[in-house]
């Protein structure tokens, strides 16, 4: 007998409707050379390092000077001076090492996949929007909707971030030395936050799926989102990630609180595997 | 989206109007209608600053009558102020619509107010001791050039730039707005009020006065109606959170406070720099680093978060 969720997902159009878009099928074939690799990644040399001033110069050139490095091979750059700018290291689709000394503004490292890039001062609001892969380490504080919509890779702050951390996040992993705001898993769909210190009001509200640990106290929770057991697991796996950042407190984990969704306002357990494709 | 700025020095006086301008012009992008600025100089003793327009900016391609009408409003200010006993200690008018005087007056600020806005197309911007307010048409660097603000001496201020979205492109729709009839309070918004007409059509009930149709005015009233009743400002921010319904980031200054209050789902953004001899907010941090170039550690504040400095 054909399940509740399957005729409605079916009257829904979600058996029919074809994929479309970039697909793993077509842009990763095993069988082409280099088919691991995006149209526009680069094949770049992780010991070729420059460094770019960026002072006097728009983002939009600094993001332009970063891919010509990548073209002429450079797979380690320097950021000097960015002096809070927006926008900057955002669409770099292969491995390098970005370093940022400074800070950055808004939209900063969005859609990335694959770089790893360390920042030395802050980052403004929704850094790290719509990443793929990679890790992204930021030594300050950073603003509100930090790694929104992260589809994967680590995003880690040392300091606290503002709101609506990982906000409709679909994977991958948020790390929070210090405390996040209000809103914080907002409608998150997949993944794991972790936050070391405090969350703020509403954690969770609405989120369908994913894990969210808070080792400090949490104001309250949001629609949807309930308390859950910490198993071995959960501890094995924070006390692991956290070592990678030296963000591991002296107390180790088992102070940690594991929130997870209710399913209570939307279960995607009950979808097929090529719906939750679709949806997820 | 609009962007605000505010800036407080605790050791005295600084240029004010020109780091204001250079913040408010990081932010140029949040707004391209019209730049405002409050700065607060060294009160003088016994006289008030009186900021005030006799029309708008767009008036003056209306044909040669306008010249004619703002010589007589003029003149009809002078009249005024002159039968209601002020003294005017200094005329000056930084284009041919907008006026500085400063005046000598101790009698009720909210008569003199009155009377001088009865006058047609007359707006008084502020009155204060040490207050300030000087808003037009375009980026922070044309108004800061077009009122002389680049060299202004004062403990702290308050900016805006604009990005018309519910009222209209004029100075009577920018920010920031003057708490009539309060010496000394000024307001800056970032955000939008979904109770507005509500909360307004109140406060007009109890005989507070509107100029324009823009929410942010309603804060200034607002904040204005509870020190009136006795309120601190750092009460007055928090119980706004309460009683504003919509998403807003507000900067409010007096004569040497300046306070932030940020609505419960932190919707717009706010990054705060605390110094030792100063603190600066903005919008975003490149305002910021337009007035500190060097690497510093700022914060956002957070939801419902309510802070007032000293100068």
């Amino acid at each position: 007998m054909a399940g509740v969720s399957g005729s409605v997902s079916t009257q829904m159009g979600m058996h029919t409707e074809p994929l479309t878009g970039r697909d793993i099928k077509t842009k990763f074939r095993l069988e082409n050379e280099g088919g691991f690799a995006y149209h526009f990644a680069r094949d770049v040399d992780f010991n070729r390092r420059a460094e770019i001033d960026c002072a006097d110069i728009e983002p939009t050139e600094i993001n332009r000077q970063i891919r010509e490095l990548m073209d002429s091979g450079h797979g380690s750059i320097v950021l000097r001076n960015p002096g809070a700018k927006h926008s900057l290291i955002v669409g770099i689709l292969n491995r390098m090492n970005i370093i940022v000394e400074g800070s950055l503004g808004y939209f900063g490292c969005g859609l990335l996949d694959g770089p790893n890039v360390r920042i030395s001062g802050r980052v403004g609001w929704s850094f790290g929007e719509n990443m793929m892969a990679g890790v992204c380490v930021v030594e300050k504080n950073a603003g509100s909707t930090f790694g929104a919509a992260l589809r994967g890779g680590d995003l880690v702050c040392r300091g606290s971030v503002g709101s609506r951390t990982g906000i409709d996040q679909k994977g991958g992993t948020i790390i929070v030395g210090g405390d996040t705001g209000a809103f914080s898993g907002f409608m998150m769909q997949r993944g794991r936050i972790v936050v070391c210190g405090n969350a703020g009001k509403n954690l969770g509200d609405s989120m369908y799926d994913g894990t969210i640990y808070i080792g400090g106290g949490i104001q309250d929770l949001g629609v949807d989102a309930v308390p859950a057991e910490l198993t071995d697991l959960d501890r094995a796996w924070l006390a692991r990630k956290l070592a990678m950042y030296e963000l591991l407190p002296a107390a180790g984990v088992d102070h940690f609180t594991k929130i997870v969704a209710g399913k209570q306002l939307w279960s995607y357990d009950n979808l097929e595997p090529t719906e939750k494709k679709l949806v997820l | 989206m609009c962007g605000i700025a505010g800036l407080i020095y605790r050791d005295g006086t600084r240029n004010i109007g020109g780091e204001m301008t250079a913040m408010l012009q990081a932010l140029k992008h949040r707004g391209p209608d019209s730049t405002g600025f409050a700065v607060y100089g060294e009160p003088g003793p016994n006289e008030y600053i009186m900021r005030f327009k006799v029309a708008e900016q767009e008036d003056l391609g209306g044909g040669t009558r306008i010249h004619r009408a703002i010589a007589e409003r003029k003149a009809a200010v002078d009249g005024v102020l002159d039968e209601i006993g002020v003294t005017v200690l200094d005329r000056d008018g930084p284009t041919e619509y907008a006026n500085r005087y400063r005046i000598a007056f101790d009698g009720d600020l909210k008569a003199l107010a009155d009377q001088v806005e009865e006058i047609e197309g007359t707006e008084i911007l502020s009155i204060g001791n040490a207050l300030e307010l000087i808003k037009d048409l375009g980026d922070a660097a044309d108004v800061s050039g077009a009122y002389e603000l680049g060299g202004f001496r004062g403990t702290h201020g308050i900016g805006h730039t604009r990005m018309a979205t519910e009222s209209d492109v004029d100075i009577r729709s920018a920010h920031p707005y003057w708490a009539y009839p309060y010496n000394d309070i000024a307001v800056v918004h970032n955000g939008q009020i979904t109770n507005y007409w509500l909360m307004r059509r109140q406060l007009e009930r109890e005989g507070q006065r509107f100029v324009s149709n823009c929410d942010s005015e309603l804060l200034a009233v607002y904040t204005a109606v509870n020190l009136e009743k006795g309120m601190t400002l750092e009460d007055s921010l928090q119980r706004s959170i309460g009683e504003i319904d919509g998403v807003f980031t507000y900067l409010i200054t007096t004569r040497n406070e300046l306070g932030m209050a940020k609505d419960t789902m932190a919707a717009k953004p706010m990054v705060l720099y605390e110094a030792d001899d100063m603190v600066a907010l903005a919008s975003e941090e490149v305002a910021i680093r337009a007035i500190v170039p060097h690497e510093i550690d700022t914060t956002d504040p957070y939801d419902e978060e309510v802070r007032v400095w000293q100068a």
